[in-house]
């Protein structure tokens, strides 16, 4: 026990003496999730909009106005000219481009049926998706509007038709805001990055140094010396995490729904785990490039497969069984579900058993590959 | 005679200063395929990223979980409701029996939306000539919350057309969309090029920086500086080899992306390749100035992750678009070469785009290299400390 707490001392004067390396570990992380938050932000509003009215009636003035109104449409230009809004989309200098037909009104008392013509960069697809599904809205919205006029104009009993309405609500983010949704996966995406990288890079350096051999002639046993690397970073793991929470409450205002000892119960198993990753990396690399770029290309993956960006049910089936290894997404799964919706132990017990067993796994196999030897 | 041996003399001297840069070359290229892992991670990271962004990242939904509360559970109800789980988007995870039931639902993460059919939902119809469905959506991922309602009021849209074929509905208003240069909206025509900006800008940049650094922290510098060789020399030497590892990555990017993922390249090759060569020798730039104010491996290393990486990957449109940004950001976001250099890919690619139309942004990339290159060289210091 006094080994190894000897050794902790050591590792942590080690860290603060490093005047490079304090910065690194506690301002990063609040820059980092600062500016990833603001720039992280899949919202989709300020589509530009070119405006192509070839009828001028009240209709087609109207349906501006709606755009205009909805906060997700800006105007890029006007004019009477197809070819001029093609030119527009394909300079980049508009995202999509709205065309109303000559006689758009006129046609549509006629013959009760019309379309309003919409092109759309859809190089990011995402936003092209969403984008048209706003400006559908809102067109549909326009046509109910009309009818309803219409309606109440008519003297006569109207023709009979039956209509299905529809209401909307969000839940557990009202009003949509994306920050609300990528804050907890920031936070987790930071911890894992500092847990890996530092936990990495710091075995690797005794080795590249030529210090471990001085460690490795003493009698402290593999058990001491990893317990004692390890549980320094640990601290400094959680450290980080409550300074990332502390963050999302001060500048965006997100607390959780649910228990913090809860979560800082996960986020404790996950570190071990973390930690046993960046270990079990220092283990088979010799060089502090070398265990930088495999962390960094194992975390690229982890990532990218965890959920933060995009959606997992929406990956083919066998990404989504890849998913099941990937510890990221579990991680994520519990943040989200804990601080957006107050899931309890109950909700998240699976996500608890599978976390466990990779940080007992990825540590055993740490251990069993970590050599006294240089 | 006498000035034929000048002559000669000249000529194996500039055959000896040929031969001393190749052997420079050489040697850079040993120090490179000698390190296997590294060299693993440099070609496994593009053909695993360009994979995992192809076919697992991707924002179209399908199969998203449902659950459905039919309070009235009649004819018209039922025909909705089987014709909203015909759709592929959606797929019923659960049949709920009361309101109270629906916290209870969204609980454990699954299901991202609940469909509520009001009580006596056939006859009201009938009757009233109206009903009500309620949508609730887990909005916790705004965009699929979005997504998934806008695709079930398109479903019960056309519900209500079908009701009444008979009669005709005053003012109908459809919207034709049409999706310019990806009309099936795949996401990786939006990151192939980000991709290659990503890449370009770790092989070169810092895969060269710290390369410099580590002869300076292990000392060899010095030695190569004691050499005839002039110093530009050297550190072109050093950097030819990246140039043609960076090549490499970003043919294989383009390659998978064009043979794999059918990702068009619908502009002039030259051209595309010569701006390819532009960003290349921009980041070799970025990382000779990293090298020349880093004197360890760690320092270099930890400069172009911070200086580089990040900000290529997050502010330079890659993922998230640059229009969503607060204003610093964007300001930020045209000091980020990558920047310039997506859109310049992105036009060449999907939309044919000539240099009459890219020559701004060519312009800005050869800016920012005289910059750097005017820096570095100011920097740069023949002498150790």
């Amino acid at each position: 026990m006094r080994t190894i707490l000897y050794l902790v001392r050591k590792e942590f004067l080690q860290i603060f003496r490093n005047k490079g390396m304090l910065p690194i570990i506690l301002v990063m992380p609040i820059i980092q999730l600062l500016v990833l938050s603001f720039a992280a932000d899949f919202e989709i509003r300020n589509l530009k909009y070119y405006w192509i009215d070839k009828d001028q009636s009240t209709a087609s003035r109207l349906l501006r106005s709606k755009l205009e109104g909805s906060g997700y449409f800006i105007l890029s230009g006007t004019s009477f000219d197809t070819q001029a809004g093609a030119e527009m989309l394909e300079d980049g200098e508009t995202d999509l481009v709205f065309e109303i037909p000559r006689h758009f009104e006129k046609d549509l008392i006629n013959n009760s049926k019309n379309s309003i013509q919409l092109t759309v960069n859809a190089i990011d697809g995402t936003k092209a998706g969403l984008g048209s599904f706003y400006a559908n809205r809102i067109v549909q919205d326009l046509a109910a509007e009309l009818r309803t006029e219409y309606l109440s104009r008519l003297k006569f009993e109207p023709v009979k038709f039956q209509q299905v309405h529809t209401t909307y609500s969000f839940w557990f983010n009202e009003s949509l805001n994306y920050k609300t949704f990528m804050v907890p996966g920031i936070l987790v995406m930071l911890v894992t990055m500092i847990g890996a990288f530092i936990s990495s890079m710091n075995i690797v350096r005794e080795r590249e140094v030529g210090t471990i051999e001085q460690l490795n002639v003493t009698p402290i046993k593999k058990h001491h010396f990893i317990i004692g690397k390890l549980l320094p970073l640990w601290v400094i793991g959680l450290v980080e995490f409550s300074i990332g929470l502390l963050v999302g409450w001060i500048v965006f205002g997100i607390t959780s729904e649910g228990s913090l000892f809860l979560l800082y119960c996960f986020a404790a198993i996950y570190l071990v785990m973390v930690l046993g990753l960046g270990m079990f990396i220092s283990t088979f690399t010799e060089t502090q490039q070398q265990a930088m770029f495999i962390s960094w290309f194992f975390l690229v993956i982890f990532l990218l497969m965890g959920g933060l960006f995009t959606a997992i049910e929406n990956m083919p089936d066998w990404a989504q069984t890849i998913t099941l290894f990937n510890p990221v997404r579990y991680f994520i799964e519990v943040v989200r579900l804990v601080m957006l919706k107050g899931a309890t132990f109950w909700d998240i017990r699976m996500q608890f058993l599978v976390i466990a067993s990779y940080a007992i796994i990825i540590n055993g196999l740490a251990v069993w590959n970590y050599r006294k030897v240089a | 005679m006498l000035r034929g041996g000048a002559g000669r003399r000249r000529g194996t001297k500039a055959n000896n200063k040929m031969k001393r840069f190749g052997a420079f070359v050489r040697k850079e290229f040993y120090h490179i395929l000698r390190d296997r892992r590294t060299l693993l991670i440099l070609f496994g990271m593009p053909v695993v990223m360009i994979l995992l962004f192809g076919f697992a990242i991707t924002n179209e939904i399908r199969d998203a979980n449902i659950a459905i509360l039919d309070l009235s559970k009649d004819q018209r109800s039922t025909e909705l409701r089987d014709k909203i789980l015909a759709s592929s988007y959606f797929q019923l995870a659960k049949n709920l029996n009361s309101e109270e039931e629906i916290a209870e639902a969204f609980r454990d993460g699954k299901i991202k939306v609940v469909v509520v059919f009001e009580s006596q939902f056939g006859e009201k119809l009938q009757t009233e000539n109206a009903a009500q469905v309620q949508i609730i959506a887990d909005a916790s991922d705004p965009n699929t919350a979005n997504t998934l309602v806008n695709y079930l009021q398109a479903i019960i849209g056309d519900y209500t057309i079908k009701l009444n074929e008979t009669a005709s509905i005053p003012y109908q208003i459809s919207l034709d969309s049409r999706m310019w240069y990806n009309p099936e909206l795949k996401s990786v025509y939006y990151f192939v090029p980000g991709l290659i900006a990503v890449l370009l800008m770790l092989v070169s940049a810092m895969m060269t920086s710290i390369s410099i650094a580590r002869e300076k922290e292990l000392g060899t510098m010095e030695v190569l500086l004691a050499s005839p060789m002039q110093a530009g020399q050297i550190i072109i030497a050093k950097v030819v080899p990246y140039v043609l590892l960076s090549l490499l990555d970003a043919i294989i990017i383009l390659m998978l992306g064009k043979f794999v993922f059918e990702v068009p390249i619908l502009g002039s090759l030259p051209l595309l390749f010569i701006e390819v060569l532009l960003f290349i020798l921009l980041a070799l730039s970025l990382g000779i100035l990293i090298s020349t104010v880093s004197d360890t491996q760690q320092t270099a290393l930890l400069l172009s992750l911070m200086a580089l990486m990040l900000p290529t990957i997050l502010l330079s449109g890659f993922i998230f678009p640059i229009e969503n940004m607060p204003l610093p950001l964007r300001i930020i976001s045209n000091i980020i070469p990558a920047r310039w250099f997506i859109v310049i890919v992105k036009s060449i690619m999907l939309k044919g785009s000539g240099l009459e139309l890219l020559w701004q942004e060519t312009l800005i990339l050869c800016g920012f290299i005289a910059f750097l290159i005017a820096v570095s060289v100011k920097k740069f210091k023949i002498r150790l400390e």
